[in-house]
């Protein structure tokens, strides 16, 4: 068990199985509320099936939206499903106990942050390739979307954590967390688009690709830690 | 000992009784420099061969612009002093930079679409740096919504400073990728490159109204200082003891 031990050596070897243990009981969790899983895909779907009855049938007009479509409506998607990512560990005390640990709190937040991606950023990454074709997105387009979500949502997961965890103390965030959190998803929004146009217009989308992942990458190193001081403040509140 | 003044920065009270000296220079300077700059730029600085004078509203525009951006980076690195080193008065200067600052972008983004329209036929454009300014605009907003979002005003405090400085590991990367996105979309009739060389005659009003600029947002950030401060110190002796004499004073 972690940190049972008390030895530092001893904490520090048991990182990895009590990061483990952690996902593990994050997964059950989620399982376990299975609406927090079904309804941001739900959302994504049906709103993205309002797209054509709004703007019209033509298929080439939606062929040309669909990547900025598809796009627009998953970062929605993943930031509502974000303010529940610490809501019930803060309601139930759960948050303050990871707080009191003597191990830093960026495990467990990393390891909420990469469930909560793995039951909503992943399954609207898969959903996607359908979606595209309902869409009229071009077939050289799937293959780019899907890549493109697998690493852009993760990202928002990650970027999202923060504002979650910045707002977990208030009593109704949603529109306070939306209102903080879209401007600094921007970078992800532009690349992920990118990603998929480029792959459209004929060209190597490998750069966008690339720079998906540097921000991933950077977000996976310091996002958590803000979202881990985001929440020191929150406890105090 | 060396350390005195920097403690000393910590205490309202002493910026606030300091600050009562520097204010009628500060104000006094910045009018000054705003006046000379205005009058400079808008009646003497020579007519612009292609754009006629409709470009004088750079005047306006870019200090406004410049210092919106740093107004953030101010915000910021009080919001980062107040966060490491547990300085009450840093906080407030962080929420008093905020509304100065989105004010600023504010006007930066209107000069610029009033600007655009005989310009460019247009009020708004998707240009990265209107784009990236906008952006910057909502960021502001962010911090001004959540610092007022907690009941405690120390959590309101600690969690604003936190997303200005997440903002500010942003900042460049939402400036590259807009950049990159415009390239990318390009409508290639528009270009906000205007001649890169200024004539110095043009160029000296200009850095009149910056440094006017620079004064006159030093000004009103001491002044909205001061103010909260006395907002969140009415309980304290010194603050009762202010307001007894000014009131006693006039009656």
């Amino acid at each position: 068990m972690p940190g049972q031990g008390g030895a530092r050596r001893a904490v520090r070897f048991s990182r990895l199985p009590g990061f483990l243990t952690l996902l593990r009981t994050e997964f059950i969790l989620a399982a376990r509320r299975r609406a927090d899983i079904v309804n941001p895909l739900l959302f994504f779907v049906t709103v993205l099936a309002m797209m054509p009855l709004g703007i019209g049938p033509e298929p080439e007009m939606l062929a040309r939206m669909a990547p900025g479509l598809i796009w627009v409506m998953a970062l929605l998607a993943t930031l509502l499903s974000q303010e529940s990512l610490f809501r019930n560990d803060y309601e139930d005390g759960s948050l303050e106990q990871l707080a009191l640990q003597s191990q830093p709190l960026y495990f467990p937040v990393l390891a909420k942050v990469l469930v909560h991606w793995l039951v909503t950023g992943l399954p609207l990454a898969l959903l996607s390739p359908l979606l595209g074709m309902m869409l009229n997105l071009g077939a050289a387009g799937y293959w780019p979307l899907f890549v493109s979500l697998v690493l852009g949502t993760a990202s928002l997961s990650l970027i999202g954590g923060v504002g979650a965890a910045l707002t977990v103390a208030l009593r109704r965030p949603g529109l306070l967390l939306a209102l903080i959190i879209m401007p600094l998803y921007v970078p992800v929004l532009i690349f992920g688009t990118g990603t998929v146009q480029a792959a459209l217009d004929g060209y190597s989308f490998g750069p966008q690709l690339a720079i998906l992942g540097a921000i991933l990458a950077t977000a996976a190193a310091l996002a958590p830690l803000a979202s881990a001081g985001a929440i020191r403040i929150s406890l105090e509140n | 000992m060396s350390w005195q003044w920097f403690h000393r920065l910590g205490s309202p009270r002493w910026f606030y009784q300091k600050s009562s000296a520097w204010l009628p220079w500060l104000g006094a300077a910045a009018l000054l420099l705003l006046t000379v700059g205005i009058v400079w730029g808008l009646g003497f600085a020579p007519e612009d061969a292609k754009q006629g004078n409709s470009y004088r509203i750079i005047y306006i525009h870019v200090p406004a612009a410049f210092l919106a951006l740093a107004g953030y980076y101010i915000m910021a690195i009080s919001g980062a002093i107040g966060l490491i080193w547990k300085m009450k008065l840093s906080f407030v200067v962080m929420r008093a930079a905020a509304p100065i600052g989105a004010v600023l972008t504010f006007v930066a983004l209107f000069t610029g679409a009033v600007w655009g329209k005989p310009t460019w036929g247009t009020y708004w454009v998707w240009d990265a740096r209107i784009t990236s300014m906008l952006i910057l605009f909502f960021l502001y907003l962010g911090v001004m919504a959540l610092s007022g979002a907690f009941s405690r005003e120390q959590s309101g405090d600690k969690a604003s400073a936190l997303l200005a400085l997440v903002g500010t590991v942003n900042i460049p990367i939402i400036y590259k990728s807009v950049d990159w996105w415009f390239t990318l979309h390009q409508p290639a009739t528009l270009k906000l490159t205007e001649a890169s060389t200024i004539d110095p005659s043009m160029f000296y009003p200009l850095i009149t109204m910056i440094a006017g600029f620079y004064l006159f947002y030093a000004w009103v950030l001491t002044l909205h200082t001061r103010a909260l401060i006395l907002q969140r110190e009415w309980r304290t002796q010194w603050v009762r003891e202010l307001m007894g004499t000014s009131s006693a004073a006039r009656g």
